[in-house]
């Protein structure tokens, strides 16, 4: 999990055209969530070990990678919200583009990122 | 592409039971789920749509206008309903409201809306009848 603020707010939109757009996700000092990221990486059991990945290096990727960056920070400063709106459809497609390709074991099969316990994203790389 | 998925939940009533058959039938194949005066669950509806995030807004639907949708297609027909007598899909035909049945009414009823406002088509339909049960339909679009 890692709780972040955000504001959604595109500059190409009118201070108007934003608000109607996002609402109150428009509010210029931002908000916050507790986003939950589920990260499934798929693969054959390994012979030896019996597993698919090791969970433990998983954790440790994801924490890295993932959660060292974006946890208790403001998404919109982040480098990769300079250019697009931090929703989370862009932060699901974010996470995975951070991760794919580059886990020790596995294929990255898709990335969930639940905003609320009312609404989730996934992406699958295509 | 990018899935989303909304949740919402709806209180209703039903009872399953299928006027061809005797009611020992009825009882042998529907269990508990047959008593006449019906029972009720609090259901969980979960609403997938697919698209891709638009350039400007970064949303592949508004979820506002997502939660909307289910509230005015499918939450106000079924919530606190008795769903065998007051949903039109089961009180104007034979159909059973199993949890099957309701995930196919409740696509029924969102498919068109979310295909006429373009962007996004719909994924699918998830009905939970408890924690432990649900239902899935993957439906033409």
């Amino acid at each position: 999990m890692l709780s972040a603020s955000h504001r959604l707010h595109a500059d190409a939109f009118s201070a108007e055209a934003n608000r109607a757009t996002y609402g109150k996700c428009n509010n210029p000092q931002g908000h916050g969530h507790n986003y939950v990221i589920e990260v499934v990486a798929g693969g054959e059991v390994d012979a030896d070990t019996g597993m698919v990945v090791n969970m433990a290096v998983l954790d440790e990727v994801v924490q890295q990678r993932v959660l060292d960056r974006f946890d208790h920070t403001n998404l919109n400063l982040d480098p990769l919200f300079m250019n697009q709106v931090p929703t989370t459809e862009n932060l699901c497609r974010a996470v995975f583009g951070i991760l794919n390709g580059t886990l020790p074991e596995g294929e990255l099969e898709y990335v969930r990122v639940e905003e609320t316990e009312n609404n989730f994203f996934q992406f699958y790389g295509v | 592409m990018i899935e989303i998925t909304r949740r919402a939940t709806f209180s209703a009533s039903h009872f399953y039971w299928n006027e061809a058959w005797t009611a020992e039938k009825n009882e042998q194949v529907f269990g508990k789920c047959a008593r006449r005066n019906g029972h009720g669950h609090n259901y969980t509806l979960e609403v997938t749509v697919a698209g891709e995030p638009d350039r400007v807004t970064g949303f592949v639907v508004d979820l506002k206008w997502l939660k909307d949708l289910m509230e005015s297609k499918v939450l106000a027909a079924f919530d606190h309903r008795h769903l065998n007598f007051e949903v039109p899909e089961f009180s104007d035909s034979s159909l059973i409201p199993t949890t099957e049945n309701i995930a196919i009414a409740a696509w029924n009823r969102l498919e068109p809306a979310v295909t006429g406002a373009g962007g996004a088509r719909l994924s699918r339909v998830r009905v939970y009848e408890t924690p432990e049960i649900f239902a899935e339909y993957r439906g033409v679009s």
